[in-house]
């Protein structure tokens, strides 16, 4: 079914050249947004090596991050290490600091793994929110220089304009660190260790008896996604100027976590693609409305009810399983419907004055989609499938 | 006599208080196919967990080959050519068939921790020839996890024998299977013990299979061994009579 995808179009060429050329036809803004998104892209596919290969769900990634910002941040800072040195050294620290948290969290399983990795970056977010002399403590750590980045002055001075120059080449330098360092996961995810990561996540127990130490493989990929989250965390230091406690609070867990499985767990592109839409998404809807966080939890309803596979999972299903193409349609209309009425009941509730039609005609119609709903699903995909038999014949 | 493979000796273990096995002995000799039977909750599964360590007995020795090997982690068990299938079918289900066989062989090729080379390219001689030999060719692109629960456990038995291991222990081998898929499975099962000189010891609750295919029988009853013997004896003995072949059932 991938095949089918990159068959027809090429998605990788096209993705490619768009992300290679944003410094020459976007704006500042469009290309920090593209800045975040290639470092959180990076950052949630360290984290689906964890999900979706190895079935472990991290709730508390954003500590490597954290530290791998920090720990690069303070070396190029206060040190004077160059930067390539200094972003190692920022993964070598989050994947030490991973493998030793690591070692205590695989020695549990779900829910209490889970609850463990929260646990373990709670202390990190509370180590760097006091520790005043290294870390700057609540303040945070300002002080992180740019990269010097005179060597591609020739590339974008002639093209790119000047206030927009330095962006343009820390994107360039983020993009081409955080593919090389995409590219080395999808190695990983395909290798004879990902296939092993694979057998843990759908039975620990039978991967025992193929003669696999699990926990010793489980630390194994524990360490890697903290190293590659804390890479990405250096640049995102970079990228923003400093570093401050909240890279490692939860909620940037959690922002990391929703990405993910926007995306889709199962599929290698799903991080990437969840943070990309997530992250443009995030930048089109705050300039329209301050509730940016109820629209976010509207998404992620939608896709933990009706596509737990994520979008990429509900692509790939929807182009190599025409037979599942009524039913996802449906599925579309129905939840837009619904996130849409529940978007005009909250507007309604939250304008000055309280709006009472907004309100009773948000909730009347999710009434209405909600005790329909079985017969408007069948109705629909009823339709789609006549459609879809009028245009096969 | 036949060489020993497998032995346990006086092994006791006790779950607060209740006695799963109580002072248990008994040998399975090599290239033999060696049967535990006894009602249900005659302790026959937690048996089989202390032998490859998944419980640690509180009493007693396991020996594989003249090797102690009681309390080893598991797998370091299967390492030493020890394999197992489990009561409830155990495979991985989101994997392909492929995907399932092709794992074990990674994991006993010792490539689990090649990080670089892709997984698709790996022992894909061993894996074809494995599934032609189970009669899995052409299911091989199927999720594992879809398939009926007789294919399933041909699956199970793939990665078991993927190990190449010289002994097998299977915890019910068809449980939950239609009598003309154990019949097909049963006579497979006999022919691979054959082909790879493999020393076979299995629970089973149906005795059909039981008395056609065992060389040796032993009866376990309320974590105790009550007789040990040819099908013959067993079938001919008192206790066994009365404990558990005259109940009706089987």
């Amino acid at each position: 079914m991938k095949a089918l995808l990159s068959d027809r179009i090429p998605w990788v060429l096209i993705i490619g050249l768009l992300a290679a050329t944003t410094p020459f036809w976007g704006s500042r803004y469009q290309i920090d947004l593209a800045t975040y998104i290639v470092i959180f892209a990076m950052f949630a596919t360290s984290l689906n090596l964890l999900i979706g290969s190895t079935g472990l769900v991290a709730f508390g990634h954003a500590a490597y991050f954290g530290v791998g910002a920090y720990v690069c941040g303070i070396f190029m800072g206060d040190l004077g290490i160059p930067f390539i040195a200094a972003w190692i050294l920022g993964g070598v620290g989050a994947a030490l600091v991973a493998a030793f948290f690591g070692y205590f969290c695989v020695r549990l399983t779900q829910t209490y793994f889970s609850m463990l990795t929260l646990a373990c970056a709670q202390i990190v977010w509370a180590i760097a929110f006091k520790w005043n002399e290294v870390t700057g403590g609540e303040q945070g750590y300002p002080r992180v220089p740019m990269p010097e980045m005179g060597f591609l002055d020739p590339l974008f001075a002639p093209f790119v304009h000047p206030r927009a120059l330095t962006a343009a080449k820390f994107y360039f330098i983020a993009l081409v660190l955080s593919g090389l360092c995409i590219w080395l996961l999808q190695r990983i995810t395909r290798s004879s260790f990902g296939r092993i990561l694979n057998a843990i996540r759908d039975n620990p127990e039978r991967t025992q008896f193929i003669g696999i130490n699990v926990r010793r493989y489980q630390l194994i990929a524990f360490t890697l996604a903290g190293a590659f989250a804390g890479l990405a965390g250096g640049l995102f230091g970079i990228y923003k100027r400093g570093v401050y406690p909240d890279y490692a609070y939860w909620s940037k867990s959690a922002e990391v976590l929703i990405m993910t499985i926007l995306g889709g767990i199962h599929s290698f592109w799903g991080p990437t693609v969840g943070s990309a839409v997530l992250i443009l998404l995030n930048g089109m809807i705050v300039s329209y409305t301050e509730y940016w966080p109820f629209v976010l939890g509207v998404i992620l309803l939608v896709i933990l009810f009706a596509f737990p596979d994520g979008l990429m999972g509900t692509i790939e299903a929807f182009v190599s399983k025409p037979g599942e193409r009524p039913e996802i349609i449906a599925k579309l209309i129905w939840w837009s419907a619904a996130g849409y009425a529940a978007l005009v009941a909250v507007i309604g509730w939250t304008a000055a004055p309280r709006n009472l039609v907004m309100i009773g005609a948000g909730v009347a119609a999710l009434a209405v989609l909600g005790l329909l709903q079985a017969h408007i699903m069948r109705v629909l995909e009823r339709v789609f499938a006549f459609l879809k038999g009028r245009a096969d014949a | 006599m036949h060489e020993v493979m497998l032995e346990v000796r006086n092994l006791t273990k006790a779950f607060s208080g209740f006695v799963a096995t109580n002072d248990v002995s008994l040998t399975a000799e090599k290239n033999r196919i060696t049967a535990v039977i006894g009602p249900n909750g005659a302790g026959k599964s937690t048996l089989f967990n202390l032998i490859t360590g998944h419980i640690v007995p509180d009493q007693g020795v396991v020996i594989l080959e003249g090797r102690d090997i009681t309390a080893i982690a598991p797998h370091k068990i299967c390492r030493l050519g020890m394999a197992r299938s489990f009561q409830r079918t155990n495979i991985f289900p989101k994997l392909t068939v492929y995907e399932n066989i092709q794992a074990a062989f990674i994991s006993h090729g010792g490539r689990g921790l090649d990080m670089w080379g892709a997984a698709t390219r790996q022992f894909r001689d061993k894996t074809d020839a494995m599934l032609d030999s189970l009669a899995l060719t052409d299911v091989a692109d199927t999720i594992a996890g879809e398939m009926s629960h007789g294919a399933q456990k041909q699956v199970e038995l793939g990665i078991a024998l993927a190990g190449e291991p010289r002994i097998l222990l299977l915890d019910e081998p068809t449980a939950g299977m239609s009598a003309q898929e154990t019949r097909e499975s049963i006579a497979l099962l006999a022919k691979i013990a054959q082909e790879r000189g493999l020393t076979l010891l299995f629970t089973e609750h149906d005795m059909d299979v039981v008395f056609s295919i065992s060389q040796k029988i032993a009866v376990l009853h309320q974590g105790r061994i009550i007789a040990t013997g040819s099908p013959q004896e067993v079938r001919e003995n008192e206790e066994v009579r009365r404990v558990y072949l005259g109940g009706g059932k089987h």
